[in-house]
């Protein structure tokens, strides 16, 4: 695969974006994670996340400005979530505060800090975690003056104390009633490896810097470096006039020691900086699904949260996430996941030269259906992935030969000999159009096709011709490009020898297809077709379904409007399940089913659990996956072209099934349209199959035809097992690629199928010792 | 790979001969595997039962799959 194509699909999902709080708290604490660990009531995680981003939270837990706040989605739903309060409530509930952790530094470098506000404290808590020997100045009698003078009820002394004391352990020395004047500043740049300058807004002198155009210190706002190579600066200094804001000099102070300890390593200043300023954030979130909640009020007017009000207000979190497609789609929830991880996952995977390819079912469960698309706020549609990571492993010889096999030998049979056709309508030499019903129509309803291609004939000029084939979806979908291109060939080959006439498909699916295959031609489907010339009138009176478009027909509005007007004109009366773009998959697409059946079934039950109605559609698969796990479906043509009899109620036909009615409607067509004389073809021997046994072989996808050739290669030969106790014999057959057991005994011309199973595995059958 | 002994009523319809446990050689994707499998002393006519085929058996395909 591309990296370079990996890397922009991967870049596209925004869901590991920061939350709005994070991205305008200006020191990232990471409140999302903070409010998770609040809300479970684990305290001591809430203190643990808060203190790692703020070093001193109980004063910031009172009076911290609070962007987040400001940025807060909750806000579109009742109120923002107070998260200062919550700062305030960790520290309260989190027990003993962490120590600070230090690192180990291999030289002792020594940085000295002019300024014991919160800035210069922050830089000097940063730099001393690094393993820095940090030496504060501070021209008053004691650290953080300006907080003091604040006042109890807006800050208590006690709270200020208690953050300094916590601090204790990291060593710094701190020299207060030390002030440093220009002289000073010099001595100590050139004593010490680095210098942070954090003295507030009254300051001036300081005559070796550089100043701006307003006469402040000119500070670099990225890397908050001055003239001087060896000092930074922040806080009130830069800021000038704006109110005072604690948490931007918290900003300041801690950014500028990620300076000071890259100037002292000789790393650049300005690499990965980008998300250091506060910003808005690109990830998306939903909020309209969240009941509007008021903030809770702590009983105690004033004062802080109790426990139990401060998991209350936490629970207020939603806590943002975009993950708008992993909702909607089954296989990207089961993976426990979202697409930016899967990208890499897939990615990671297809990298693999020795050893386990552990995502292959990770690339091969998707069944393509552009539903994430839909959803996506940036239009990702992971399908494209997968599939190209199908195609990658079958270029590589990777692809697990189990996935694919059974259906692509299903559509070796639709484009064999057994049901492939192309046809002018009888008695022309020409075609304007030909009907194209598709494989699985003519599996799952093969009177209906007739009827159809009946109508068809009557209704359009020029002559209908009949192109019976399969559009080679299969091949497509598995990441057969060659097989795809092959398929689409020989209908390009067909459909010229016909004329290049417009081709009219039944199925979405195959729309699509030819349209990619067959360039030249023009695709139409059956449903704007017959809603040009009509359909046999009032067919469906006083029937009400709900309305499932197929997932190939997400995009085509035409076609949508032209199912709902033919419904109608019929006489249905039809509900809508959903906006027809947010439609979902079947499971057969993308050949998904028979990759994690569990997962089809879940898609599909998920699907006709949305409403009660019976459902109707226009994609046979769609149609009979419904039925297959116990929805009452019908397809349009049911509707348009029925008889009597209860459509709705129609079982799955099976792969069996499936296979035997398209031959027959290629025989019977020969007879009866074209008039041909077809032999009739025998499936012989005949089998009798309780349901059970008949379940356990959809299942195994071990079809009818298996255990008859089975059967016939034993009978034939001689070589089976006989079980003396029961009578019954044993059949093992190899036509290719699979092993085939059958457990049978005849009964007269027929043979009763206790039971067969399979394995890809070759046995050697060894010769006798 | 091995099974549990084959079931003494197990008879090849070809030789009559009741199937004994006997190595076998199995392979799949290029990988062999020696496994004890039931089969005909004579001629050589091995059977699969089906908890091996849709057990172990299965599973070690999938496994080579992924490899
Ligand atoms: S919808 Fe899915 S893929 Fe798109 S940004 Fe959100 S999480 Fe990522
Ligand atoms: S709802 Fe939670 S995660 Fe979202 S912005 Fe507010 S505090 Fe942050
Ligand atoms: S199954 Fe559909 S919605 Fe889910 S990831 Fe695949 S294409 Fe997207
Ligand atoms: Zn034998």
């Amino acid at each position: 695969m591309d990296g370079q194509r990996i890397h922009e699909w991967e870049s596209r999902c925004v869901e590991e974006q920061p939350p709005a709080c994070i991205a305008a708290c200006p020191v990232h604490l990471d409140v999302r994670a903070m409010l998770g660990c609040a809300r479970t009531g684990d305290w001591r995680g809430a203190l643990a996340t808060l203190v790692r981003a703020v070093p001193f939270p109980g004063i910031v837990g009172r009076i911290c400005d609070a962007p987040c706040e400001g940025a807060c989605r909750r806000a579109e739903a009742g109120g923002a979530v107070r998260i200062r309060a919550l700062e305030r409530a960790a520290l309260e509930f989190g027990g003993p505060r962490p120590p600070p952790v230090v690192g180990k530094s291999l030289r002792k470098v020594r940085i000295a800090v002019v300024g014991a506000g919160l800035g210069g404290l922050a830089a000097a808590v940063d730099l001393a975690r690094k393993g820095c020997a940090v030496t504060v100045f501070e021209a008053a009698e004691r650290p953080l003056g300006r907080l003091y003078a604040l006042g109890e009820a807006a800050l208590p002394a006690q709270a200020i104390d208690a953050d300094l004391a916590a601090l204790a352990s990291l060593g710094i020395d701190l020299r207060c009633r030390t002030p440093v004047d220009a002289a000073g500043l010099g001595e100590l740049a050139a004593a010490f490896d680095g210098v942070y300058l954090g003295v507030g807004a009254a300051t001036s002198g300081w005559p070796n810097l550089d100043r701006d155009g307003e006469g402040r210190i000119a500070v670099d706002p990225l890397t908050f470096a001055t003239s001087h190579p060896k000092i930074f600066a922040g806080g009130s200094l830069r800021r000038g006039g704006a109110p005072y804001s604690p948490v931007a000099s918290l900003h300041d102070g801690r950014y500028a020691a990620l300076s000071l300890d890259r100037m002292v390593q000789g790393a650049s200043l300005t690499a990965h900086r980008e998300h250091q300023e506060p910003f808005a954030t690109g990830l998306y979130t939903d909020v309209s699904g969240y009941l509007p909640a008021a903030p809770v009020a702590p009983a105690e007017p004033g004062g802080g949260y109790a426990a139990d009000e401060a998991r209350a207000e936490a629970e207020r979190c939603f806590p943002c996430r975009c993950v708008e497609c992993v909702k909607v789609c089954e296989y990207l929830a089961a993976h426990k996941s979202y697409p930016k991880r899967y990208v890499r996952e897939i990615y990671n995977n297809d990298c693999i030269v020795l050893g386990n390819h552990k995502s292959n079912r990770l690339s091969n469960a998707c069944s393509l259906c552009g539903l994430c698309e839909a959803v996506c706020p940036e239009r990702l549609n992971m399908g494209e992935i997968c599939l190209e990571a199908r195609r990658s492993m079958v270029d590589k010889g990777k692809m697990p030969p189990s996935y694919h096999d059974f259906a692509l030998r299903d559509m070796a049979f639709s484009t064999g000999d057994a049901f492939f056709l192309a046809r002018h309508q009888p008695g022309m030499a020409a075609s304007a159009a030909a009907f194209f019903p598709g494989c699985q129509l003519s599996a799952s309803s093969p009177e209906r096709v007739e009827a159809v291609y009946a109508h068809l004939r009557g209704a359009l000029p020029g002559g209908v011709g009949l192109m019976l084939g399969c559009c080679g979806a299969p091949a497509h979908w598995s990441g057969r490009s060659g097989l795809f291109r092959e398929t689409c060939d020989a209908l390009a080959a067909a459909w010229e020898e016909l004329g290049r006439p417009r081709l009219i498909a039944a199925c979405p699916t195959c729309r699509r297809m030819l349209e990619t295959g067959l360039p030249a031609a023009r695709v139409e489907t059956l449903w704007t077709t017959l809603a040009e010339v009509g359909v046999p009138a009032r067919a469906a009176a006083g029937v009400r379904v709900a309305i499932h478009d197929p997932c190939a027909a997400r995009d085509d509005r035409a076609t949508q409007r032209a199912v709902r007007r033919l419904l109608t004109q019929a006489g249905a009366s039809v509900v809508e399940i959903d906006a027809p773009e947010r439609t979902t998959c079947c499971g057969f697409g993308g050949l998904a089913s028979f990759v994690d059946p569990g997962l089809a079934d879940r898609t599909v039950d998920r699907r006709i659990a949305r409403n009660d109605a019976d459902y109707v559609t226009y994609c046979a698969m769609c149609r009979d996956n419904f039925a297959r796990r116990g929805k009452r479906a019908v397809h349009v043509v049911d509707l348009l072209f029925g008889g009597e009899g209860d459509a709705a109620g129609r079982p799955d036909p099976g792969f069996s099934r499936r296979q035997e009615n398209r031959a027959r409607l290629k025989s019977r067509l020969l007879r009866n349209v074209w008039e041909e004389p077809v032999p009739e073809t025998a499936t012989e021997p005949e089998l009798i199959l309780s349901p059970e046994v008949a379940a356990a072989l959809e299942r195994r996808l071990i079809l009818h035809e298996d255990v008859r050739a089975a059967i016939r290669h034993a009978e034939a030969s001689g070589e089976k097992i006989v079980d003396a106790r029961t009578g019954r014999c044993i059949a093992g057959h190899r036509p290719v690629a699979v092993t085939y057991w059958v457990e049978y005994a005849r009964q007269g011309e027929a043979f009763v199928v206790y039971r067969a199973y399979s394995h890809r595995m070759r046995v050697a059958k060894e010769a006798p010792e | 790979m091995t099974t549990e002994t084959a079931e003494p009523a197990l008879i090849c319809g070809k030789c009559g001969c009741a199937l004994e446990t006997g190595k076998v050689e199995v392979e799949y994707l290029g990988n062999r595997f020696p496994v004890e499998l039931p089969r005909c002393p004579s001629c050589g006519l091995v059977f699969v039962p089906e908890d091996l085929a849709l057990g172990k058996m299965l599973d070690v395909e999938q496994a080579l799959e992924d490899k």
